[in-house]
């Protein structure tokens, strides 16, 4: 369970603040397993008052794009300005908008 | 320009703080008067021996800094070892508001707290702390143990202690079980992590419970000044939660895989100032300096 240190799994942290809504990834740690992982979070990222719920997940369980992905997969957003619904007035009398 | 980059923290605005804010005062709205028809002195006696009991072993647990296994778990030790400073804080001012003459006199002028006074300015002697928080660190086996048997204990004391008819007593233990419950929960983990590991794990982990277990008795052996606040509303009777104390032990033992050490005769009157060597050392690195400086500012 828990043998040489290279042979605990890295897991990516992730912490919803007292004012936030949703989890925030904040670092990653080193841990056993699961559990013991959960623990590591709260005692390494929720120090200073922090946190009201973790998330932790193991980074092999990710699945993320590349960087050499970059131009095919977010280049192509770049030139629709339409797509952002600024070609419109809003009228002064409605708020939050 | 501010004189210094650390302004900014003190200041009330707190919108700067990416995530904590709202820190608490254990003690905000609690009544602070000693209860009618307690005595005082016997108050403060019993506020040393809870504040040792935490002061020492936070000592021991910071000694761990920089020297456990795992990053992770070198930040885990600190955390519990400030959690029982903080305890042990509290706990040392209130046996001084309780009965002044119990902290040692310094030089006119000093401006050391009366809790400060008692850490670092009382002979082994005075303290009375249980002869398990002061024994001499081990390996990463022994600090786990030695955490389940002083936090179990503690656990179920302080969650008596709750309703002490001393607010403050009360405030403090209703802070200390959540900060106990925690220490319980972590060592636990690593008794069984241990106990189920490597044959090596295994092994080590049965020389420090054989080692430590013994000296558990004194956390739930009664003095006769628990036993006489106890009686006043204010204490509680650590014998009175011996019972629950084995039985969460018993389990962790048998999810564990690990038969309950034998019994084997430890030695005791901590309560009453009987300390060993392995105090004397303790205090000498934790008093050294401010003892040079009586009268320092820090």
């Amino acid at each position: 369970m828990t043998g040489d240190r290279r042979d605990w799994p890295l897991y990516e942290v992730f912490v919803r603040g007292k004012r936030g809504l949703n989890h925030v990834h904040v670092g990653s740690l080193h841990a056993p397993d699961d559990a013991l992982a959960l623990r590591h979070a709260r005692d390494v990222y929720t120090r200073r008052n922090e946190g009201v719920s973790i998330w932790v997940v193991r980074a092999d369980a990710i699945t993320a794009s590349s960087p050499d992905e970059k131009d095919p997969l977010f280049a192509p957003s770049g030139d629709k300005v339409y797509r952002h619904p600024t070609f419109y007035d809003i009228p002064a009398h409605v708020p939050h908008i | 320009m501010n004189d210094s980059v650390y302004d900014g923290l003190l200041e009330t605005d707190s919108s700067q703080w990416a995530f904590g804010t709202s820190f608490e005062d254990p003690l905000a709205g609690v009544d602070t008067t000693v209860p009618a028809g307690v005595d005082r002195t016997a108050l403060a006696t019993y506020c040393l021996m809870l504040g040792d009991d935490a002061l020492i072993t936070s000592q021991r647990l910071a000694e761990w800094c920089s020297r456990a296994p795992e990053l992770e778990e070198d930040i885990a030790l600190a955390n519990l070892a400030l959690d029982l400073l903080g305890q042990a804080r509290l706990l040392l001012a209130r046996a001084a508001a309780a009965d002044p003459a119990c902290v040692p006199v310094l030089p006119a002028g000093s401006p050391v707290p009366p809790e400060d006074a008692l850490a670092f300015f009382r002979d082994a002697a005075a303290f009375r702390n249980v002869r398990l928080a002061e024994v001499s660190n081990g390996d990463f086996a022994h600090v786990v143990v030695r955490t389940l048997l002083f936090s179990a204990a503690r656990l179920a004391l302080l969650d008596r202690l709750r309703s002490s008819r001393d607010r403050v007593l009360a405030a403090v233990a209703a802070k200390g079980v959540k900060e106990l419950t925690y220490h319980r929960d972590w060592a636990g983990r690593w008794f069984l992590t241990l106990a189920r590991g490597t044959e090596e794990s295994h092994r080590r982990l049965l020389v420090a419970a054989d080692a430590l277990w013994p000296l558990r008795a004194e956390l739930t052996t009664t003095h006769p000044v628990e036993r006489a606040l106890a009686a006043a509303g204010v204490g509680a009777d650590p014998a009175t939660v011996a019972g629950e104390v084995d039985v969460v032990l018993d389990q962790v033992l048998a999810v564990s895989g690990v038969q309950r050490p034998r019994p084997a005769p430890a030695p005791g009157g901590g309560r009453d100032g009987v300390h060993s060597e392995e105090l004397t050392g303790l205090l000498a690195q934790l008093q050294g300096v401010a003892r040079a400086h009586p009268t320092g500012r820090w």
